[in-house]
């Protein structure tokens, strides 16, 4: 059996949540019989919800890499409403909700609370989704990464606010369909801003360490919620979680839109510390953003009678211009 | 804690709400049949067998395999593995070398001195094989493991019959193919050889057996009515291979004109080859319709064998043959063109085909004959109630694989006889079809090539011409199956769910759902990388 | 130990010897000089065991002082004015959460117009917000409350507002006698909270509760500052015993007993009010003076029991409830229910309007003849108000109102226009 060693080849090596061809240290948390199920079952979140999945991918790991010793601090939005109304609640962690925009604040508190109390092994995550984030949370947020804060941040960006009905939030993508956002008019769909790249602006802050993620990688979402608990500091994690009812799109596709996000470049996944990109994962099989878009109702608009091609190309061009910056086809990107 | 009422909650307890009663459509999980298992003659579970040669476990994999089939290190050389062309990895890079590890395992078995259990249960019945080739030592094997006694008896003077009499050394080792045949002999099956069967009945008679397998290959070259002059020396294929296999060899000649374009041809051609003479396939068609294995084709023409396509021969003399060009008609049919061609010959080789000899079977009232085969039912039991036949002597595609598969489904079914039982066939799983899979789970990994020897060696001498894997490489191969439609247990359903609702139940036992909270999104059917859940609509 | 000192400075070493475990500091005038004294004893290593964060705003102030709070420790900030009113969402957050977090408030008037003065529309805007409120009448009051805020506080499991007037008190050298470490540590136990954010014992705070336990939840808010009107004279009874002096408690009373009319208000306006009566006294008026220390819980009983020999009472409050009148006003108007008392609403102060004891003296002459208007502006200038009344009669696009008062009573240079 010694000779097994020397093959690195493991069938589906890590794309898979398990393999029962690694060695057990080398497994992801998440396949783990005895996983912490942070975010327990029973919550309220809607069928296939990316969010939920994300989540407990995040905390299990963070849970992990802290030995069990972790606090979170949770934004107003879907995440919190669906995990946590009386009288019952799904974390299985110590948690807390205070407000849509302090989550990062909280956090800040908590982890000074640690620190003075002499629980140092404590470790603090907070968590939003992308309005509690990139919107209202965003004064706290920034504010905690400037002060370097010890606290991880956790955003969840399902590109609105769905919580309240699938408002525009800023991380809503040009043409998206939401409730104030509607397709119809000469440009229908949401205009298309300057956008809004919170880990981009995280890195601008220089903190130790800023990662983007999927729901559809779990093995990358795990490292590097590692890789983020190994540093003291702020810390920012956004992990793209589709949502079946923002999106419009059929619950089993949750984990296949997220990975289309990235395999279209629409997305980069990539990893940074102290304001520099690390790394970068590589586009594995290339693919144009029309094969993310058409199977999203959100963007149905897009290929009705007549195909939007000059806002496809836009789309596209947005995919292009993320592939050549954080060079997604470059073979050592991987 | 004296926790504030409402607004502070104890971890977890959302256990309480049942999330399972918003679900319309259920999960469930299922086997579907690989298309590799689907398409194989002798019906071996190739995707079984792979999961446990990518743990390592070739033991295991070698047990698993020889439930179906006990020859694999003979599968691993000569099975034309069809399994391959029907592997769903082909669509993804290339299919699964399923036939490499196949001959991986068979060789470790070999190496290792692996052995098959000792039957420990007798059912007291008898049962007469006639032919050791790979039908009737197939049958042997199955049988005996079914408690049953078994004698086989074979007019020639070596175990494997046609594999021995038809497949050259190059292919087959023949310390490979004694290794595996040695291996049946070993759980107890009696075997006679040089013991022809001139009447199955009178047979059966005086050993009293219950039931007899008739498996006798077509070693009976078939003849063409070629004009030809006295001296001409026109010989059959099978016969040469024969002689090859006893002290005299065959004399050819220096220009060996082989006329056929199936396998045995080329075999006859390539032997002729190492034997130092200069080969010329005469064929009436093309290449692309010859019935030979192209890759067979391939290598007898890297090896300097010569082939005339679309030619017939007209004429054979004492030194040289006439041959007509023929061309193709709209329907695919060759048609003389009248143009003739002289080709310098010392010997006719024809590879026409082989006949069975059936004069074992002429007393045997109720059993039909049909083209010089035997016809069977789908039990394989001829017109004769309990006598069955298989390999050659059925119509049916002419391999060793066939055969095998013959021989073990014919071993069951004359098990089943035997007790006084009608079989009830399992129902097939539903196949594993490509587009069942989420293929982006699997790592991309090019199939392995397997070492050929070199060629002046495979020119002038008779060492097996296709290596094997080591280990680290055929444990690679085996790792890259898909195991389409069935649970490999990479733990994707279990992580996946948004819900926690999929219990994994530890190594080897799967997984289960918990429809207290299964919501029925569906995403575990998505991301099941081997197609193995599938949505059913929830009952009322 | 007496001392003289700064009224923020004597807050600031009060909030100090309570150890407290993290603090939230960002400027507002006039609060900002109790956080940066308290931020210096950190920084020199004065206070020790003490996170003091600055933070990027007042919102952030409370939400880390929420999270701190959740998290085991004892913390303070403090704030005032727009400040109070940015933080909104999470004062009211950290009551429903019942979080015991102490918070100065330096009573500032609220824009627009902007004024950075003392009245007390600030902490009175945040009557219905849960927290209990405690106004100071004096610097040495205010350092007393603090102490005693962290121990009601902390027992409740409630946040508590100390409110101190801006600048009036918060920047006023006085003598104060200042306690040692000792005293506030024999008087204050450590800080152990009624539910907390622990690994060992993990739960779920700030759940989303519905109509079927929300009223409950509500309820029971207002049942624990009931608990709190009886706790508070304890604590300012079990501080007298430690400390030696009067300080806190729901209400003060001076010259009460026989008073015809009584003169309430809250704060630092209570010495002026009270130099005013003992001049009046000496003229014969009948004239006593209630003091509230506890506006939340508002003290229905004392409030009752203070005014149950006079004949009127004024309410003289540093604040204006647009619409009606008063604020404080309305709350002892229903602590007198049925009494049959006269009652009169004076807003005075506001913005930091000098309240004068000519003024007062003037005002509570015709009270005493129940001459007084129910709601009475003190010392309001009817000449400008009436002319740009006036102005905006006539004229559609009058322009700003503040800017063309201050032009009228000669503040800013004409312009012509």
């Amino acid at each position: 059996m010694s000779e097994l060693q020397t093959v690195s080849f493991y069938q589906t090596g890590t794309f898979t949540v398990g393999n029962r061809l690694l060695k057990q240290e080398e497994r992801s948390v998440q396949a783990n019989m005895q996983r912490t199920n942070s975010l327990n079952s029973g919550h309220r979140a809607c069928q296939g919800c990316g969010e939920a999945l994300g989540a407990r991918y995040a905390i299990d790991a963070a849970m992990n890499a802290s030995n069990r010793q972790l606090i979170a601090a949770n934004a107003t939005g879907c995440l919190e409403v669906f995990s946590t109304p009386y009288p019952e609640t799904s974390w299985q962690i110590p948690w807390i909700h205070s407000l849509f925009g302090n989550a990062a604040a909280v956090a800040t508190g908590l982890a000074a609370a640690m620190k003075v109390k002499g629980k140092s092994d404590v470790r603090v995550v907070a968590q939003g989704g992308d309005g509690g984030t990139t919107d209202i949370g965003f004064g706290c947020l920034s504010g905690m990464f400037e002060r370097n804060d010890d606290v991880l941040y956790i955003c969840y960006d399902n590109e609105a606010y769905m919580n309240t009905g699938v408002q525009r939030s800023s991380a809503t993508p040009g043409a998206a369909r939401t409730a104030t956002t509607m397709p119809v008019g000469e440009r229908p769909g949401n205009s298309f801003g300057q956008g809004k790249f919170l880990p981009a602006i995280a890195m601008a802050h220089e903190i130790p360490y800023v990662a983007t993620a999927t729901v559809a990688d779990l093995r990358d979402l795990e490292a590097k919620v590692v890789r983020a608990m190994s540093f003291r500091g702020a810390r920012y994690i956004h992990i793209l979680v589709p949502c079946p009812l923002g999106w419009g799109s059929a619950s089993n596709d949750t984990i296949r839109l997220a990975r289309l996000a990235k395999e279209t470049g629409l997305f980069p996944v990539f990893e940074a510390e102290y304001g520099e990109i690390k790394s970068a994962l590589a586009i594995r099989r290339p693919l144009p953003v029309e094969d993310y878009l058409r199977p999203q109702k959100r963007f149905a608009h897009l290929f009705g009678k007549n195909l939007a091609v000059d806002t496809i190309a836009r789309i596209q061009a947005k995919a292009d211009k993320n592939i050549r910056k954080y060079g997604l086809l470059a073979k050592e990107a991987v | 804690m004296d926790k504030p009422f409402a607004i502070t909650l104890n971890p977890g307890s959302s256990l309480a709400n049942h999330t399972g009663s918003w679900r319309t459509m259920r999960p469930i999980y299922l086997d579907r049949l690989p298309p590799c298992n689907n398409q194989c003659p002798a019906g071996e579970d190739i995707q079984g067998w792979l999961f446990h040669a990518e743990s390592g476990n070739y033991e295991k994999a070698w047990r698993h395999l020889t439930r179906e089939n006990p020859f694999p290190a003979i599968m691993g050389r000569v099975c034309y593995h069809t399994c391959e062309s029907a592997c769903n990895r082909g669509k993804l890079d290339e299919a699964v070398g399923i036939n490499s590890v196949e001959r991986f395992l068979g060789d470790e078995a070999i190496k290792r001195g692996w052995k098959f259990a000792p039957q420990e249960t007798e059912s007291g019945k008898k049962v007469l094989i006639v032919g050791a080739g790979p039908s009737g030592m197939s049958a042997a094997y199955h049988l005996r493991r079914m408690g049953h006694a078994v004698t086989v008896m074979d007019a020639g003077p070596y175990l494997g019959g046609m594999m021995r009499f038809g497949i050259p050394k190059y292919r087959l080792p023949r310390e490979v193919l004694d290794a595996e045949m040695q291996r049946i002999i070993d759980i107890g099956v009696t075997v006679q050889l040089n013991s022809k069967v001139d009447s199955v009945l009178d047979s059966m008679q005086a050993g009293g057996f219950d039931a007899a397998f008739l498996a006798v290959g077509a070693h009976i070259g078939k003849r063409a009515a070629i004009p030809s002059g006295d001296a001409a020396k026109i010989v059959d294929a099978i016969s040469v291979l024969r002689s090859m296999e006893g002290e005299d060899k065959p004399m050819l000649g220096r220009r060996v004109v082989v006329y056929g374009g199936g396998n045995t041809a080329i075999d006859v051609a390539r032997t002729a080859k190492r034997m130092g003479a200069e080969p010329i396939i005469v064929y009436r068609r093309t290449r692309d319709k010859a019935p030979a294995h192209d890759f067979e084709i391939e290598e007898a023409l890297q090896e300097g064998v010569m082939v005339k396509w679309l030619s017939t021969i007209k004429q054979a003399g004492d030194s040289s043959i006439t041959i007509e060009k023929m061309a193709l008609d709209d329907d695919g049919f060759p048609q003389p063109t009248g143009e003739f061609e002289t080709l310098e010959a010392d010997s006719v080789v024809l590879a026409l085909g082989q006949d069975v000899d059936l004069g074992l079977l002429n007393d045997v009232p109720g059993l039909g004959v049909k083209d010089g085969v035997v016809e069977v039912g789908l039990n394989m039991m001829t017109g004769h109630p309990g006598i069955f036949a298989g390999g050659d002597m059925v119509p049916d595609r002419r391999n060793v694989t066939v055969a095998i598969g013959h021989g073990k489904k014919a071993a069951k079914n004359i098990d089943v006889w035997l007790r006084g039982e009608s079989v009830h066939p399992e129902p097939k799983h539903d196949l594993a079809l490509f587009e069942r899979l989420n293929t982006w789970y699997y790592s991309d990994a090019p199939k392995t090539v397997r070492p050929t020897l070199d060629i002046i060696r495979r020119q002038s001498t008779f060492e097996e011409v296709q290596g094997g894997l080591n280990e680290t490489n055929a444990l690679f191969e085996a790792r890259r199956c898909l195991s389409c439609g069935n649970c490999f247990e990479c733990d994707n359903c279990y992580g996946v769910c948004p819900d926690n609702a999929v219990i994994k139940l530890g190594p080897g036992k799967r997984f289960k759902f918990n429809y207290d909270y299964c919501k029925g999104c569906g995403m575990c059917v998505s991301e099941c990388p081997c197609g193995a859940i599938k949505m059913v609509p929830e009952e009322n | 130990m007496l001392k003289q000192c700064e009224g923020s400075h004597a807050v600031a070493e009060a909030v100090a010897m309570c150890r407290p475990e993290v603090i939230c500091a960002y400027p507002i005038s006039p609060q900002t000089h109790i956080v940066e004294g308290i931020g210096e004893m950190v920084k020199s290593g004065e206070l020790k065991n003490c996170e003091f964060i600055n933070v990027e705003s007042e919102f952030a102030a409370m939400s880390v002082a929420i999270g701190a709070s959740a998290g085991g420790a004892r913390s303070y900030t403090a704030t005032a004015s727009q400040g109070l009113l940015f933080m909104v969402e999470a004062v009211y957050n950290a009551s429903g959460l019942g979080l015991p977090i102490v918070m100065t408030v330096a009573n500032r008037a609220i824009g627009a117009p902007i004024n950075i003065w003392n009245d007390h529309s600030d902490s009175l805007s945040q009557r219905d917000c849960g927290w209990i409120q405690l106004f100071a009448e004096t610097n040495q009051e205010a350092l007393d409350l603090h102490i005693q805020a962290f121990k009601l506080a902390e027992e409740l499991s409630l946040p508590v507002m100390v409110c101190m007037d801006g600048f009036i008190l918060t920047h006023a050298y006085e003598r104060v006698d200042m306690p040692t470490q000792e005293q506030v540590d024999a008087y204050l136990p450590p800080y152990e909270p009624r539910q907390v954010l622990d690994p060992a014992e993990p739960v779920s705070i700030g759940a989303m509760v519905g109509p079927e336990a929300f009223m409950e939840v509500r309820y029971l808010a207002h049942a624990k500052q009931m608990q709190a009107l009886e706790r508070i004279p304890q604590l300012a009874e079990e501080f007298k015993v430690c400390f030696g002096r009067d300080s806190g408690g729901l209400t003060h009373t001076y010259m009460t007993d026989d008073a015809e009319t009584i003169i309430i208000a809250m704060g630092s306006v209570l010495g002026t009010i009270k130099d005013t009566v003992d001049v009046m006294r000496e003229a014969g008026h009948k004239i006593g003076v209630l003091g509230i220390t506890s506006y939340r819980p508002f003290p229905l009983a004392a409030v009752r029991e203070a005014l149950k020999n006079c004949k009127r009472f004024v309410v003289l409050e540093k604040s204006l409830a647009v619409g009606i009148g008063g604020i404080v006003a309305t709350d002892v108007r229903m602590a007198v229910t049925g009494m049959g008392l006269k009652g009169y609403t004076v807003v005075a102060g506001l913005g930091g309007r000098a309240i004068t004891m000519k003024s007062l003296t003037a005002m509570l002459e015709k009270a005493g003849r129940d001459e007084l208007d129910l709601v009475t502006f003190l010392d309001l200038d009817w000449k400008v108000v009436n002319k740009q009344l006036a102005r905006e009669k006539e004229v559609r696009r009058s322009g700003p109102a503040a800017e063309a008062m201050l032009r009228d009573i000669g503040a800013v240079a004409a312009r012509n226009y």
